[in-house]
């Protein structure tokens, strides 16, 4: 645990930006804090009633307001500008995100993670798409885009050493984009208030060098997987009905998952 | 004015002072049926008995791999990998065939039995996955991982439940109406499943890898028997006993039955907040 | 500043109390069903610090579970088996406990002490009036949160418990019960909240009334004390921000009953869209919880310092600036939420613009102190730890407002810690300040100031043992609302931390006992209260304590304002507001404090 107010290791290409960030409102708070807290310490001792003491008769100094105005403004104003490139950057993943980056799927519901991988394609939406569930595995120095969708409530995508957060929405598919610089493992959090699992919807994250996350790749891609893919996002009850009788693509399903939601069984 | 004021502000207070009174502990999944005040019990001189075979041709589909590389705690306890169990066949039978008595026993009650039934959490598979147990006997859930399970039943007649585990303990619930059948699964884990079934009378049995079944103690008198399977669906065969005598039916379920629509009652969709009119029967 | 009185306009017909008038009303009328603002304010009191011991019990549970995870509480088999088998707390009930807790503490704690209390006591004293406007309304506030505040308590003992779905309510979770495993507790959750909003709203309508119309004569604006100028705006932005959570919540509660999909996404609903509404309610609703908090201290800071408030002008335009730019903010709570990152950009842009006027309130109240005459009165300092703890709250805000930054402490415990700065460090604090400052003028009896120090000094120091190191839990990525943060490798180093932040908690708890203690003591068994214990300049201070039904006994003319404190050419160093000019010694000094 860490009393000194600073961060963890960042593992991302845009993490360290954010963290100059956060460096520089700490050391601007910092001073503030101390300066004030000094200063009201000070006032304390100072201006403590003794015997025949009498304050000061004066109402304010407009001068000083006018000093004590602007100089928070044109901090806040410097630390705002500062924000907004680096936040659109790491947020919008439309026009951030690299052209070659690798695309992920990822479907958050209580209380676990089904991740999409596009396989040794990559490509979503193929053939050779697997599903794993709670585990994210990620190739180093190469910038992953996540399409994050939720299948039942709000949860939130958070992998903390990477400074990435998203909400996963029912209903909407968010774009999240980051590049890993650093090989490890590292866990996935859900950040959402979401139910009785909350606590628990944690996910393990590789990150691999690049050969071993195409051996990885086309070792999984080989297996069935042993879990429902999700249904796809943005439809309605009755086209979420029809999708669960239909064999998911990709996969050749003997026999028919069983539906976790109650559904009529085929 | 001010007398007719003071009269209407007592009034509001007493409203909102009853109006506290509904609900109720949360203890039970619905009332428990006494077993002290009910129809007399088989009396030996007249028992009868219908056993029986779940018969299964054709191959019966493997078991889909599960994996368990997310939850170590239990991916130790499947040294050799696990599978789903929702098709146990063994030389020709069928296992995990939910087998009951729907209908002939008229408006007989019977007692609910004291024991309890348990429903284990072990390995982040549910023993057992075809579950029998009568209207007010207890269910208890047990957690043998010491590794957060939620129960979570889903059924359409009887009120359900959603409670978490935390660590290795024990739940125990009640179901207060017939059901065939509840499906019981886990949020955290979304591979487990397990199913219920609900009968107000004992007279239920759940077939093991060899399809046998064994119903005992039943009045003599003609019944429908119905078996139900997750995968192939149901049936139903009529069979009449005399007292002291025995009664046998056979299931023929093949491979090919797969598809079959299983009866549940309403599909519950979570999406769909009409539904919400059974958590109002179910008296919330 | 001027002393030629000004003729602001007749009163309303005032129940002017006359010295000889019988008070034949019955207990019910006098005490029950009171239209006495005073009355109505200790009624506030009492039922607020009721719901202000629910609350913190509910935060000693949710504190055992994060410092002893698993393990059972002594006693716990009282909670039943539905929430805490064998003691053990239930992750589903943990997450009743973060909901009800920040439910209770902010709707029927905090809002009702600061407008409720303080609203009723301060308002018609502070203009020169006999009572508020709108007696009867008044008396129908109170009892309309009564049962908003007895309905959100039954929520418990329904099956499924209370609300689980966080004091923000986001749906999806909120509104299918599936997903939270709580049904009518969710639904009275909605209720109560409904009811309680009509409350504030007659309240509301009965301050702004009161303000504008029924100041004494010489009680111009600029006159006003700050309380009340804080109370005015405040009762503004209740008037404006409760009805859009009433429309959000009877809009979930559709959706939770009658087969809306409003906020469920499969048929065309938003579940962004409750955020919106909650929080362009909810973010006014927290500058209804600190600006009342703000101008107590003011007025407290003024008087301890014996020296006028520095600033005057500055502070009401500050209120006002806060006030205003409070509506252009809400986005700043949904910046990871899936909302257009371009809306992030200008949320940043106007959060980081309302810091502004904090600042320039904390200067000012620094300059107050300033060659000051400081007695450190208990009061006082409350007020001055006001200062001290909104300081902190204040300046962790900006790490959130900077949306990158955002990015990695959304939902961590670095903003439950800066939710507490400002509103335990900050409201809290001054609402204690306020309590110890006024309970002698509406009790008739003086609290003990030893057993008032004791309960400041203790309470200062575990409540920044509890909550100082939530920023660095969050820094080293806490999530919040997390029943066993021991699933996370990550956070398994945290675990003694959270253990250090549940004793500190616990004794945080038992320190308020003191306080309790001293509260309900002094009512019989303190000193007699004189009229100005403080030596303050306000209007309730030329009056008896308790003053009588109807307050004056004669119209005051106000001819100064509030805050003139070691005026010189003077023998004492107050100046009450409605002193003729032309007395030179006016007042008679009574040292009080300790």
């Amino acid at each position: 645990m860490n009393w000194n107010w600073l961060l963890p290791e960042p593992v991302s290409t845009f993490g360290s930006e954010i963290d100059s960030i956060y460096y520089l409102i700490l050391v601007i708070t910092g001073i503030i804090f101390v300066l004030v807290e000094v200063a009201l310490v000070v006032f304390m001792v100072k201006y403590r009633h003794r015997e025949g003491r009498r304050a000061e008769y004066s109402h304010g100094s407009t001068r000083l307001e006018l000093v004590w105005t602007v100089v928070p403004f044109v901090l806040v104003m410097v630390i705002a500008w500062m924000s907004m490139r680096v936040w659109l950057e790491a947020k919008v993943a439309d026009g951030h995100a690299p052209a070659d980056a690798l695309s992920i799927r990822v479907a958050a519901k209580q209380f676990e993670w089904n991740v999409t991988y596009p396989g040794p394609d990559e490509r979503l939406d193929t053939a050779d798409d697997f599903v794993k569930t709670n585990q994210l595995h990620l190739p180093v120095g190469r910038a992953v885009r996540i399409e994050l969708t939720s299948d039942d409530v709000i949860h939130s995508f958070f992998l903390p050493e990477f400074r990435v957060k998203q909400d996963a929405v029912p209903g909407m598919t968010i774009g999240v984009w980051f590049e890993a610089t650093t090989a490890g493992e590292y866990e996935l959090a859900c950040a959402e208030l979401c139910g009785l699992g909350h606590y628990s919807m944690n996910a393990s994250v590789t990150v691999h060098e690049s050969e071993a996350f195409q051996s990885w790749v086309s070792e999984e891609g080989g297996q069935t997987p042993a879990v429902e893919t999700p249904a796809p996002p943005d439809t309605s009850a009755a086209d979420l009905e029809a999708a669960s009788t239909t064999p998911p693509s990709g996969e050749d399903h003997s026999s028919h998952q069983p539906a976790s939601d109650g559904k009529e069984r085929a | 004015m001010r007398r007719s004021l003071e009269a209407m502000a007592l009034a509001l207070l007493f409203a909102a002072a009853s109006a506290c009174g509904g609900g109720g502990d949360a203890d039970t999944g619905g009332e428990v049926a006494t077993d002290e005040e009910v129809g007399p019990a088989v009396s030996p001189d007249s028992a009868a008995t219908v056993t029986g075979v779940v018969n299964f041709t054709g191959t019966a589909p493997p078991g889909e791999p599960i994996d368990m590389s997310e939850e170590p705690t239990c991916a130790e306890k499947h040294p050799d990998g696990a599978t789903t169990e929702q098709v146990v066949a063994g030389d020709g039978t069928l296992g995990n065939v939910f087998v009951y008595v729907k209908d002939g026993l008229g408006s007989r009650t019977f007692p609910t039995s004291s024991e309890p039934v348990t429903l284990d959490q072990d390995g982040c598979v549910y023993h057992p996955h075809i579950l029998a147990i009568q209207t007010g006997q207890d269910l208890v859930v047990k957690n043998s991982d010491g590794i957060l399970h939620n129960i979570n039943t889903q059924p359409t007649v009887n009120q359900g439940f959603n409670v978490s585990q935390p660590v290795a303990m024990e739940t125990t619930r009640t179901f207060a109406s017939p059901e065939v059948m509840i499906p019981v699964k886990c949020d955290v884990h979304g591979w487990m499943e397990a199913f219920i079934g609900v009968q107000s009378h004992p007279y239920m049995a759940v077939t093991s890898t060899d399809g046998t079944f064994r119903l005992e103690n039943l009045p003599p008198g003609t019944y429908t028997i119905e078996a139900w399977h997750q995968r192939y669906g149901t049936q139903t065969q009529t069979v009449t006993v005399a007292a002291q005598g025995s009664g046998e039916v056979t299931f023929e379920y093949s491979a090919d039955m797969a598809g079959r629509p299983v009866p549940m009652g309403e599909p519950i969709d979570l999406h769909d907040h009409g539904s919400d009119q059974r958590v109002a029967h179910a008296g919330r | 500043m001027s002393t030629v009185p000004v003729e602001v306009g007749h009163p309303s017909v005032q129940h002017w109390a006359e010295p000889g008038h019988r008070d034949d009303r019955s207990f019910l009328r006098k005490y029950v069903f009171a239209t006495d603002h005073k009355v109505i304010g200790a009624q506030f009191l009492f039922m607020s610090l009721f719901f202000l011991l629910v609350g913190g019990a509910l935060a000693m549970l949710i504190r055992w579970q994060l410092g002893w995870p698993g393990t059972p509480i002594p006693g716990g088999a009282i909670l039943g088996e539905a929430k805490a088998p064998g003691g053990i707390i239930l992750p589903e009930f943990y997450n009743s406990l973060v909901t009800m807790h920040g439910t209770f503490m902010i709707f029927f704690a905090i809002m009702p002490l600061l407008v409720g209390v303080f609203g009723n006591w301060l308002i018609p004293l502070h203009v020169g009036a006999a009572d508020m406007a709108f007696p009867r309304l008044n008396m129908a506030s109170f009892w309309t949160a009564v049962p908003a505040g007895l309905i959100m308590l039954s929520s418990f003992f329904v099956t499924g418990g209370a609300s689980a779905a966080g004091w923000t309510g986001y749906a999806p979770l909120s509104a299918v019960p599936e997903y939270s495993g709580v049904y009518l507790g969710q639904k009275l959750w909605c209720i109560s909240l409904i009811v309680l909003g009509f409350a504030s709203l007659m309240g509301a309508v009965n301050y702004i009334t009161t303000i504008v119309n029924m100041r004494a004569p010489g009680m111009t604006w600029m006159r006003l004390p700050l309380p009340i100028w804080s109370l005015f705006i405040t009762a503004i932005l209740v008037l404006l921000a409760i009805p859009v959570l009433t429309g959000a919540l009877i809009l979930l509660l559709f959706d939770q009953t009658i087969g809306t999909t409003f906020f469920l996404p499969p048929d065309g609903g938003q579940p962004l869209m409750w955020q919106h509404l909650f929080w362009y309610f909810g973010h006014p609703e927290v500058y209804i919880l600190i600006l009342p908090a703000m101008g107590i201290v003011s007025e407290v800071l003024s008087n301890g310092s014996r020296k006028p408030i520095f600033g005057y002008r500055f502070m009401v335009y500050a209120t006002i600036a806060i006030a205003f730019l409070g509506w252009v903010v809400w986005g700043h709570h949904m910046f990871q939420s899936g909302m257009n990152p371009y809306l992030g950009a200008t949320f940043m842009t106007s959060t980081m613009i309302i810091a502004v006027p904090s600042a320039i309130k904390v200067f000012n109240w620094l300059g107050t102190m300033y060659r000051g005459n400081i007695h450190f009165h208990v009061p006082m300092m409350n007020a001055i730890a006001f200062v001290a703890m909104f300081v902190i709250g204040g300046l962790s805000g900006v790490f959130m407002a900077s949306t990158p930054v955002d990015i990695y402490i959304h939902d961590t415990y670095f903003i439950v810690a800066h939710i507490h700065y400002v509103l335990f460090g900050g409201s809290l604090f001054a609402i204690f300040a306020g309590i110890y400052y006024w309970y002698p003028k509406f009790f008739g009896r003086l609290m003990s100031p030893l057993l008032g120090k004791i309960h400041f000094g203790l309470t200062f120091v575990f409540y920044n043992l509890v909550f100082f190191p939530m920023h660095n839990l969050g820094l080293d990525g806490m999530m919040r609302r997390i029943y066993d943060p021991n699933q996370y490798e990550f956070l398994q180093p945290l675990q003694p931390v959270n253990t250090l932040i549940s004793v500190s908690a616990l004794l945080l708890g038992a320190a308020q006992l003191i306080f309790i203690f001293n509260f309900v003591w002094s009512l019989k068994a303190g000193k007699k209260a004189p009229a100005n214990p403080w030596n303050a300049n306000s209007l309730e201070w030329t009056l008896p304590s308790p003053p009588p039904h109807g307050n004056f006994t004669t119209m005051p003319t106000v001819y100064r304002g509030p805050y003139e404190y070691s005026a010189p050419d003077r023998e004492t160093d107050f100046w009450p507001q409605s002193e003729p000019p032309g007395t030179r010694t006016g007042g008679r000094r009574e040292e009080v404090h300790a």
